[in-house]
């Protein structure tokens, strides 16, 4: 009689670059995964698809990356048939070897035998006064209003933060039209200078680079590097009105605009590693703690992988790789056969991209210092208005260092975004107040939903 | 003023969602974000402060967008479509409680 054997259950969390490619693996494999996706298609965050009656082509899309965003997204076509994809579907927790999911009218519990985290990133943000004021955006927010709805955030735009987001975006934005004031890069030109030789790790990308810079200049935007951002001036009513800063050389100075689009580069979204219960570990070159993974993508609990950008930042081509890659193990875990040789390239690919993300880091460093330098009636939380001196005075009440005991005092992190978008910012505050390394402050601790889920979801459709 | 400026793709058909009872003319695709801040410059006012808001992140993570159906369902105005005879409230409706005290 054949043994009848139950095609192994596998999930993946998001359709970016490592969830797309994940998911064909697996089918190659012979195995239908179950794709969940936030998103109302495929294609994640970084290749954004627009909505199906927009008639922008590839190269205006996606720049130097249209040939990869196009093969991505003819790839996931291509696989639709043969994968279970759940699109505008949260996982908002995992708990009892469970993936728990909520669409707008549905709620589901699932079980697995291998689970594959490819949950992204979102900026990176460091506060400055003002940033609560209508016209303040995230820098992929910027981004996203351009790649998905075809729309500038302002008539006059400000880039500032760090990061090798800002200057492509910046040079999208000029690129389409829009009104580009400034780019204001915390980063000084010299750091870039230094991390040479890391960058050279994957040349294209760095000549991508170059060019970008070179483009804002010829077309007219002032670029400054080695800013200090001091203030979003603004009106609680019609919003952002200028940014004041200190430029490399000491001077202040006054940009008028409508709108500001701000960000560090990016910072993994891990909280569905947490509640799975991954473990993490301090990463001293992003100040962030992160979940470990082997060099396959194994987290430190069996049948959960991580992938891509939503385990640590290396960015797109990076993380088709690395989603290749871990759902090879996870396929080799469960007995299937893969190609060993295949996954030693991979680990190979991934090591480059990894060289070149320090590059990064060296060269559009993250202004640390500027998190305890925020004036006390700064907006730190953005959700809730709580600002750097109420997070101060809570400390020096309540003795706090903690990041989770600080919050529960302070508020600080358990506002909507549930500190996504302070919580790294308020850790350096703390650090700094407290004179302890950025380590012991700790990490805010994932919470389920990880995100607000609406009320009206029933389960039994 | 509009805060939002369109860029291209402008040719799609044109469609009207009511936002606190006033028709506010969009396109096709147009997420409720892309459509409120078309026509004015501000979503909603912050609950927590004196000022108003326009949304943050634009991907569904932040949450500064939210809007409201009238029948009290909340939306992300970032990653809601935009459709033909919506009714859009940017205030949270009143929540009525039977009092049974």
């Amino acid at each position: 009689m054949a043994e009848q054997r139950m095609s192994p259950r596998v999930i993946i969390v998001g359709a970016g670059p490592a969830g797309t490619r994940a998911a064909q693996a697996c089918v190659q494999a012979g195995v239908r995964p179950i794709l969940l996706d936030e998103g109302r298609r495929d294609g994640g965050q970084i290749y954004r698809r627009q909505p199906d009656n927009f008639t922008r082509p590839y190269a205006k899309l996606y720049g130097s990356e249209a040939g990869r965003a196009q093969a991505l997204h003819e790839t996931f076509n291509g696989l639709k048939s043969a994968i279970d994809y759940r699109p505008e579907t949260l996982v908002w927790n995992i708990a009892g070897g469970q993936v728990w999911t909520a669409s707008a009218t549905y709620a589901d519990a699932i079980p697995f035998d291998a689970l594959l985290l490819c949950t992204g990133a979102t900026d990176r943000l460091m506060p400055v006064k003002g940033w609560q004021f209508a016209g303040s955006y995230s820098l992929g927010g910027s981004q996203v209003a351009l790649k998905s709805q075809a729309v500038s955030i302002g008539h006059n735009v400000v880039f500032m933060g760090s990061g090798p987001l800002l200057y492509l975006v910046a040079s999208q934005y000029v690129e389409a039209g829009a009104n580009v004031v400034a780019v204001l890069d915390t980063a000084p030109y010299s750091a870039r200078i230094k991390a040479l030789p890391d960058l050279l790790a994957v040349p294209s990308v760095l000549w991508n680079g170059v060019t970008l810079t070179m483009k804002l200049k010829r077309a007219g935007v002032a670029v400054h590097n080695g800013v200090t951002p001091l203030e979003i001036i603004g009106n609680a009513d019609s919003g952002v009105s200028a940014v004041r800063f200190r430029t490399g050389a000491g001077t202040e100075q006054d940009i008028v605009c409508d709108a500001v689009a701000m960000g560090h580069h990016l910072r993994p979204e891990t909280q569905l590693a947490d509640l799975a219960r991954c473990a993490f570990a301090f990463d001293p070159g992003t100040r962030q703690w992160l979940p470990e993974r082997d060099s396959d993508g194994r987290s430190s609990v069996a049948g959960v992988y991580l992938a891509g950008d939503g385990a640590k930042i290396l960015g797109a081509r990076s993380a088709e790789a690395s989603g290749r890659l871990a759902a090879l193990a996870a396929l080799a875990d469960l007995g299937l056969p893969v190609d060993k040789g295949e996954m030693t390239s991979l680990r190979g690919d991934v090591g480059t991209y990894a060289k070149f993300a320090r590059g990064l880091a060296k060269a559009f460093p993250w202004p640390s210092h500027q998190a305890s330098q925020l004036p006390d009636d700064a907006i730190l939380c953005r959700c809730e208005g709580v600002t750097a001196g109420d997070l101060r005075g809570i400390m020096r009440q309540t003795g706090a260092k903690e990041a989770n005991r600080a919050k529960a005092f302070s508020r600080v992190g358990m506002g909507r975004c549930q500190g996504r978008y302070c919580g790294l910012a308020a850790a350096e505050l703390i650090a700094a107040e407290a004179d302890i390394p950025i380590e012991q402050v700790g990490r805010l601790r994932g919470q389920a939903p990880v995100k607000p889920l609406t009320i009206a979801i029933g389960d039994d459709q | 003023m509009s805060r939002f400026v369109r860029l291209g793709e402008t040719d799609r058909p044109a469609i009207t969602v009511h936002v606190d009872g006033a028709p506010v003319g969009a396109l096709e695709g147009d997420t409720l974000m892309v459509a409120l801040l078309n026509q004015g410059s501000v979503l909603r006012q912050s609950e927590f402060g004196p000022e108003k808001r326009a949304g943050f992140c634009l991907m569904g993570a932040c949450q500064d967008c939210w809007v409201w159906t009238e029948s009290g369902d909340r939306l992300r105005a970032c990653s809601t479509l935009a459709a033909s005879g919506q009714r859009i409230l940017t205030s949270q409706p009143e929540a009525s409680w039977p009092n049974n005290a």
